[in-house]
């Protein structure tokens, strides 16, 4: 039962063993009840806004009584025992059991957040060495410091079979992240199976037939991150990052030209065309109703110009609009268009931080995606956006698809993301921030210990409160744990350093 | 971003790149129904032949295996119908264990040829299977192809050993150094000492190796042309060896005072010499290979320095203060005893550096240094009339963004100056993936195809360095592990044909 006064957190954090993140307020006692099995239950509390029958939690109890007795195997002969029955009473203040999480799912109310409630109490849970579980008495109260705690995943430089982005989704709720960016197409290739546009993966996906996502993977997907309180948000990035649309659409990417004549080679989306906008609303018009959530994100990052520099037609187009020499105005031009249409489409955009360093006029509800640089670049960045009013999300430090030797969990770790000179109500406008796994070296062999546990580090900063968990020693041990738990749990989570799990991944 | 682009090879997906290869355009059918591997008529080898029985089917299955094989159906006009291997050396080696003069040459040895024949074999855009007519004369350009794994810092299960074992015979590496046991834990469970493990393991039950375990990997290696040479690194990096084995370090001191931690193997005392005369009587027999590592790396002093006893003994051997004199002392006498199990060793080069007296059949192993200090130590070695090995450029622990395996593929062990007589000397390289942050999660995408990269650097001709080239082929040899079941990691966007089942 998690009580709602509030309790002085007292307790030494090194008898805390693979709890992560960390909780806001956070008391254990030396006093432990022994867990059976088979007499541990689950219940709705009387003064419970959903109750039996509600699937994401139904779901829930069922998924977390495995994490919790990994030995249990169900059917086995019922023991004698005196033991109490243990029953983890869950109430939720708000019924939207059929509903997706969204950007308001107050993660503490919500019946779609009560995954992070069952997710802490599970993490809780321990066991002895001859096999039987306990939890301590603790108390703890909750909530995440940001709102928006993403992971992005790259499906178009390298195709990610289902089973991958799935297993992702599991690890994902471990650490209560509660976003997945889906960056679903790019260059190399188009995966996204379009029912109104069906030559787009039938020409541009790796192959037709066998490295796409069907709009029944994307079903599963969605609906597979819902019961984990994970929103989909969606990336179709343009006009650059579009080569493998071009070979579904001819027409629609810009031909570039050498001298008078066409190379033979295309560059961004043609933003001269009116064929272009009429495509991108059909397109944009499928998306919205295939992903739920209220947001989409539009990408809008590293536009190269010297394709449409080449081009005769996009240059005449260039005079006819006033727009002169000045490519980032024809580039604003596209992505205002884009954003209306799915303005229009009643969703809310979220775009890489180009789109605001080339001024281009967009509704105060984007949102920002930073990206770019060193901290201090970023940093400067932070202030520049919320002091223009608008919200942002922050990812540069989290490029984790950037490997090197070593600890660099401890990297990702001491992120500050609201150190940058700005009012409060600027600070108050960092929605959040997503670790990004781009795919130019990842596929399904190395993607799972490449992201965990260093992902974890990040999903630390962005729950947990900052002056709690800054210093990188004291979270190692707990961070070893709970590297510990993920692979108890089957998720192929890297080691941190030298050392070993009782119960070691016995893969390959 | 532009990709690389991805280009056909007139060499296929052939990897290492065999010394001498033509393949023509005349394609055959193979088909998996009919398809026979056997002992050709006048092959010195027969079908008593463990090794070869054992190979015949796992070549087989890795030829057919993603083919359906239908029962009875309709015998399809197949061109190739069967392959004869044909074992030339006069003594089968059947039962024998793969030593440094293994003659490798695709003429006498069936792994590397059958190894060579399966990846000719391709998909045509109908799924069946296809090879082109080729004419091919192999042999290796360096005897001693490596990789070191790292069970002490991480504990490796059995498992994951066995599928690297696999594809380092996909990649005609012939060499598993086994680092089994360091300072952090000592999995390696010794029938004279089991206290050794039982104290000195992560676990003493589920984190050692026991004698059957040690035996697999040997006979799984042996089947694959793989020489599994163990180290036993001393005197340093044994903190896990004190646990079992009390008195065995150097009890470090505090002042007058023992400060409670330990050092490296105590070399003054009797107890010691007892000891490792006892243990690696052991190791000789459990290992089959006519070498053994005995390490000799990265010696901390002061510990030494600190302790009394040591003191009065560097005086009564009037070593000064000079403690690589010490350490020559304690290489010296467990060089003595190893020699007397009638084994040859390698060892770090550290050894070398400090001057110690080796026997000429010493291998030393460079592992140190920048580019211009390793090829100089290269240089120096050889100068002496030892023979070497190099890991330095190999160190494939250490990962960077980006395709560094060009950097592996680069580097080349016989770029130094020297004689003829001096390139000679070179027997070969290791590529090296220590355990710090490396465990069975994320082992095999790590060592594969990074460690590639290095396994054709060691087969093929020294002129072979088309990088281009070797992209194009190693794409395709990385989706045939993967197709093989191994997760070797992508080398840059891209995709396989059959993409790695696992999640």
């Amino acid at each position: 039962k998690k009580k709602n006064h509030h309790v002085t957190r007292f307790c030494c954090l090194q008898s805390v063993k693979g709890v992560w993140p960390l909780p806001q307020s956070f008391t254990i006692s030396s006093e432990r009840y022994p867990l059976n099995p088979q007499a541990f239950y689950f219940a709705y509390g009387k003064q419970s806004a959903a109750q039996e029958g509600c699937s994401v939690l139904d779901e829930a109890f069922k998924r977390y009584f495995s994490l919790i007795f990994p030995d249990y195997i169900s059917g086995s002969i019922l023991q004698f025992s005196e033991d109490q029955p243990f029953t983890v009473q869950v109430s939720v203040g708000l019924d939207d059991c059929d509903g997706y999480p969204d950007e308001n799912s107050s993660e503490q109310l919500y019946t779609l957040c009560l995954s992070t409630g069952l997710e802490t109490f599970s993490q809780l849970v321990y066991q002895e060495d001859f096999g039987s579980y306990f939890v301590n008495k603790t108390e703890i109260e909750d909530f995440p410091r940001f709102q928006f705690r993403g992971i992005l995943l790259d499906t178009s430089r390298h195709y990610l079979p289902v089973r991958a982005i799935l297993k992702t989704l599991d690890a994902m709720a471990f650490s209560k992240f509660n976003v997945f960016h889906w960056h679903i197409v790019d260059d190399p290739s188009f995966p996204y199976q379009s029912r109104t546009f069906p030559d787009l993966s039938a020409k541009g996906a790796f192959h037709p037939m066998t490295h796409i996502y069907t709009q029944s993977d994307v079903r599963r997907v969605i609906s597979y991150a819902r019961m984990r309180g994970i929103r989909v948000l969606p990336e179709f990035d343009s006009p650059g990052h579009t080569q493998s649309w071009g070979k579904g659409q001819s027409d629609l990417l810009t031909p570039c030209y050498r001298g008078s004549t066409p190379s033979g080679t295309f560059g961004p989306v043609n933003p001269a065309l009116p064929s272009t906008y009429k495509f991108m609303a059909t397109l944009f018009k499928e998306v919205s109703s295939v992903f739920p959530d209220s947001y989409i994100h539009l990408g809008g990052d590293e536009v190269n110009f010297s394709c449409w520099k080449s081009n005769p037609d996009v240059r005449a187009f260039m005079q006819k609009m006033g727009f002169g020499t000045d490519f980032t105005k024809l580039e604003a031009y596209y992505m205002e268009n884009i954003v209306n249409i799915t303005t229009a489409l009643n969703k809310t955009s979220i775009v890489w931080q180009d789109v605001f360093d080339y001024h281009e006029r967009i509704p105060k509800d984007t949102v920002l995606h930073i990206w770019k640089g060193d901290p201090a670049s970023y940093e400067a960045e932070l202030s520049r956006i919320t002091k223009a009013g608008y919200r942002v999300l922050l990812a540069a430090p989290w490029y984790i698809n950037h490997i090197s030797y070593g600890q660099d969990w401890r990297n990702y770790y001491t992120v500050q993301p609201l150190n940058f000179s700005g009012t409060e109500e600027q600070k108050k406008l960092v929605i959040g921030g997503e670790v990004c796994m781009w795919g130019e070296y990842v596929d399904a062999t190395n993607l799972t210990p490449r992201l965990w546990p260093r992902a974890s580090a990040a999903a630390e900063r962005l729950w947990s409160d900052e002056k709690q968990t800054s210093n990188v020693d004291k979270a190692f041990p707990r961070l070893q744990d709970f590297r510990c738990k993920l692979l108890r749990r089957g998720i192929q989570a890297e080691p941190l350093f030298v050392g070993h799990c009782k119960h070691e991944y016995q893969g390959v | 971003l532009l990709l690389p682009v991805f280009q056909a090879s007139k060499y296929s997906s052939l990897w290492p790149l065999p010394q001498k290869v033509q393949i023509s355009e005349i394609s055959f059918k193979l088909s998996g129904t009919s398809f026979k591997i056997v002992d050709a008529k006048e092959s010195s080898a027969g079908s008593s032949c463990s090794i070869l029985q054992s190979a015949y089917r796992r070549y087989y299955e890795y030829m057919f295996g993603s083919a359906k094989k239908q029962w009875g159906g309709k015998n399809r006009r197949a061109d190739l119908t069967e392959l004869h291997v044909w074992i030339t050396s006069p003594d089968s080696e059947c039962d024998a264990y793969p030593g440094v003069t293994s003659d490798e040459s695709c003429e006498s040895n069936y792994a590397s040829c059958l190894e060579t024949f399966s990846q000719l074999v391709y998909e045509d855009e109908y799924g069946a299977k296809n090879i082109n007519s080729s004419k091919i004369s192999d042999f290796p350009r360096f005897a001693h192809r490596g990789v070191l794994l790292d069970s002490s810092r991480h504990f490796l299960p059995i498992k994951v050993i066995l599928a690297n074992l696999e594809t380092m015979a996909m990649n005609k590496i012939n060499v598993f150094h086994w680092h089994i046991v360091d300072d952090q834990s000592f999995p390696y469970l010794s029938r004279t000492f089991p206290q050794l493990s039982q104290q000195g393991a992560y676990h003493p039950y589920t984190h050692v190796y026991t004698p059957a375990d040690v035996k697999m990997v040997i006979e799984f290696a042996r089947l694959r042309g793989i020489r599994v040479i163990p180290e036993f690194d001393t005197p340093g990096h044994t903190q896990s060896w004190g646990k079992g084995e009390t008195d065995l370090l150097t009890p470090c001191f505090s002042g007058s005072k023992p400060s409670g931690t330990f050092g490296p193997v105590n070399p003054i005392l009797n107890t010691t010499y007892d000891f490792m005369t006892q243990f690696f009587k052991e190791v000789s027999t459990v290992f089959p290979d006519t070498y053994v590592h005995l390490g000799g790396d990265e010696v901390d002093f002061t510990c030494w320095k600190s302790n009394p006893d040591i003191q009065k003994f560097m005086e009564q051997q009037q070593f000064g203060e000079d403690y690589s004199k010490l350490e020559s002392f304690y290489i010296q006498r467990l060089l003595d005893i190893v020699s007397t199990t009638q084994k040859g060793y390698l060892i770090w080069q550290e050894v070398f550096d400090n001057g110690v007296k080796l026997k000429a059949d010493t291998l030393i192993h460079v592992w140190k240094g920048n580019q211009q200090q390793y090829q100089n130590e290269m240089a120096n070695v050889t100068a002496s009339g030892y023979q070497t090995l190099l890991s330095t450029p190999w160190y494939l622990n250490r990962i960077s963004y980006g395709q560094d395996w060009q950097g592996f593929y680069k580097a080349d062990p016989q770029d130094f100056k020297g004689t003829d007589e001096q390139k000679k000397l070179v027997i070969g390289g290791e590529a090296c993936l220590w355990g710090e942050y490396v465990d069975a999660t994320n082992l095999t995408p790590r060592l594969w195809p990074r460690a590639s990269a290095v396994a054709e650097r060691l087969w093929s001709a020294s002129n072979v360095t088309d990088i281009d080239d070797a992209f194009n082929r190693l794409s395709l040899h990385r989706c045939r592990m993967v197709e093989r079941g191994i997760p070797a990691e992508p080398l840059f966007s891209s995709y396989c044909p059959h993409e790695y089942k696992g999640v």
